[in-house]
């Protein structure tokens, strides 16, 4: 074979080209930046139209008239006692909510008696508008805290329910199978295997009864209520005092993200094996 | 410790899985039981390790069980079915947890069981980080923690890859040279059969009966010697016969179905 022969005959032909790519698109890109300008040009383009006069400042008040607003909210204190009567609403009724809530999810999730019990009745008040039993609580406890946290409580129970029940049902059946061919307690069972195989959803669920939480505090508050976000935010609508209303309105949004970044970080530290 | 199985049958609901089932295993015994998929193999060692009750028949067991036994009869998991949240360490701890030990003999159970597989330096990772090979050695040392006197494994080694799978075979070899831990081996791979059993049980087509039981002459340190190979030969012939027969009507019938 003479040595002269190209290894690849292509190499050296004319019909040698490089491949072309086709391989792109249809993937995610970072774009760091991209959110934050946008927010920036947004409040950029609010702020202009309102000096420009294209949107009344009594019905659109400018992004920088809620920021005097919220720093007047500040420093007169009235933020932080209206934050903290809707922080504490929210803490308790969410808190006996979703105790009850897991409770009554766990008995449904193990044992199928309270489950063949459990089942209808939730399906029967789960989809009841929270809200709408407000008053039926006022006359059961009267205008004050316990109605409010009655009403949240009780619109935070029966999503935690559900969480917690098909949060059980996913614990993959092969680890309490193996749990049992190694001789394991049924409370060992529980404790090692099906508490920390339902977590995941249970914080899932957190995530939804969070949110429940934040509107029916505000719902409630502006029903009856001396202090608190929603009850502040429907004095400034009632005052037309706009910037006021929007600076409320901004606080709950914060509220809203600062529980939700809670959240994250719990589960991220808890759920670090995923 | 032995293990008799006798005219065992099950049924889920009204389809007939096993039927009439009759086995013996002996003291030290390591048997192969293949067959057709669906055949009702995985049901036949959830019976015999007591996680699933027969509908007919009985399964006892028989013989002394060693000392520092915790659990006579474990499995070994195809999926593993290792806790995703805890250490390789604490996934071995978890069988150990119930039974009354001295700490120090639970720690020297633990450290036995990971050295022995090599698992030492990874005591603390998280199952996410092995590779398959590394897990199913973590479920290998949960397994040998409890020292038991018989193994259930059922198709151990089909979730891996064919190298990983060489490596693990070695790993039983060895584990069986140890200690002579009666086994009840579930794969559909012909090779492990063949390299680890002392004999292989055929199971027809749901509903599954023995169709065959082949007795592999050669003792399993000399398989891999050239004099034994005349003999394997003619075994794989056979067993592989035996099971495409059986999964040529099952394929069959599903398609019928
Ligand atoms: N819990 C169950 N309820 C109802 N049917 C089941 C159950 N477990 C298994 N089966 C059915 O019983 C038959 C035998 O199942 P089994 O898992 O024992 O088969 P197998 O021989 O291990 O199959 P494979 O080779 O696919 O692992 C299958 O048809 C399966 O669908
Ligand atoms: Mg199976």
């Amino acid at each position: 074979m003479p040595d002269s022969l190209p290894v690849n005959p292509l190499v050296n032909g004319v019909s040698a080209q490089p491949v072309r790519f086709r391989g792109g698109g249809f993937t995610v890109k970072r774009h760091p930046w991209a959110a934050l300008a946008a927010f920036a040009a947004l409040l950029a383009v609010w702020e202009g139209a309102s000096r420009l006069g294209l949107a009344s400042p009594l019905f659109l008040p400018p992004p920088s008239a809620v920021g005097r607003a919220l720093a007047g909210m500040v420093t007169d204190g009235s933020l932080w006692l209206n934050l903290k009567a809707s922080l504490g609403r929210i803490a308790v009724g969410w808190v006996l909510g979703t105790l009850g809530g897991m409770l009554v999810g766990f008995a449904m999730g193990i044992f199928s008696t309270a489950r063949a019990v459990g089942v209808p009745l939730v399906s029967a008040f789960f989809p009841i508008p929270k809200i709408a039993l407000l008053p039926l609580f006022i006359l059961w406890f009267g205008i004050g805290e316990p109605s409010k946290f009655a009403t949240i409580g009780f619109g935070v129970f029966f999503p935690t329910v559900i969480a917690t029940c098909s949060a059980i049902d996913s614990v993959p059946r092969n680890l309490i199978r193996m749990a049992q061919s190694f001789g394991l307690p049924w409370r060992s069972i529980l404790r090692s295997i099906v508490l920390p195989g339902a977590l995941p959803g249970i914080l899932a669920g957190f995530r939804i009864t969070a949110s429940i939480a934040l509107i029916l505090v505000v719902a409630a508050e502006m029903i009856g209520a001396e202090y608190g976000i929603g009850a502040f935010v429907l004095m400034a609508g009632n005052l037309m005092q706009t910037d006021t209303l929007l600076a409320g309105v901004l606080v709950l949004s914060l509220m809203g993200l600062a529980i939700g970044t809670v959240l994250s970080l719990l589960e991220r530290r808890l759920l670090n094996w995923r | 410790m032995r293990l008799l199985v006798s005219d065992l049958t099950h049924r889920y609901d009204d389809l007939t899985v096993l039927d009439g089932i009759d086995l013996a295993l002996a003291e030290g015994e390591i048997l192969a039981v293949i067959g057709p998929s669906g055949c009702g193999k995985s049901t036949l060692l959830g019976i015999a390790g007591g996680i699933v009750a027969p509908t007919a028949g009985s399964i006892r067991v028989e013989g002394e069980v060693p000392d520092g036994c915790l659990n006579p009869i474990t499995f070994i998991f195809q999926d593993f079915a290792l806790l995703p949240w805890r250490t390789v360490e604490d996934n071995v701890a978890l069988v150990l947890e119930h039974h009354p030990l001295p700490a120090a003999e639970r720690r020297e159970r633990i450290e036995a069981g990971l050295r022995g597989m090599g698992l030492w330096e990874f005591r603390k990772a998280l199952p996410k980080q092995l590779s398959g090979g590394m897990r199913q050695r973590v479920g290998i040392a949960r397994a040998l923690a409890v020292r038991p006197a018989m193994l259930l494994l059922d198709e151990p080694l089909s979730a891996l890859d064919a190298q990983t799978r060489e490596l693990l075979m070695d790993d039983f070899l060895e584990l069986w040279r140890r200690e002579k831990t009666t086994a009840l081996y579930v794969t559909h791979n012909l090779d492990e059969a063949l390299r680890l059993a002392d004999r292989v049980c055929v199971l027809s087509r749901r509903p599954g009966r023995i169709r065959e039981m082949v007795t592999i002459e050669e003792p399993r340190e000399r398989r891999q010697e050239p004099s034994a190979q005349a003999h394997l030969a003619a075994v794989r012939e056979r067993l592989w016969h035996l099971m495409k027969a059986e999964a040529q009507m099952a394929d069959r019938e599903i398609a019928r179905a």
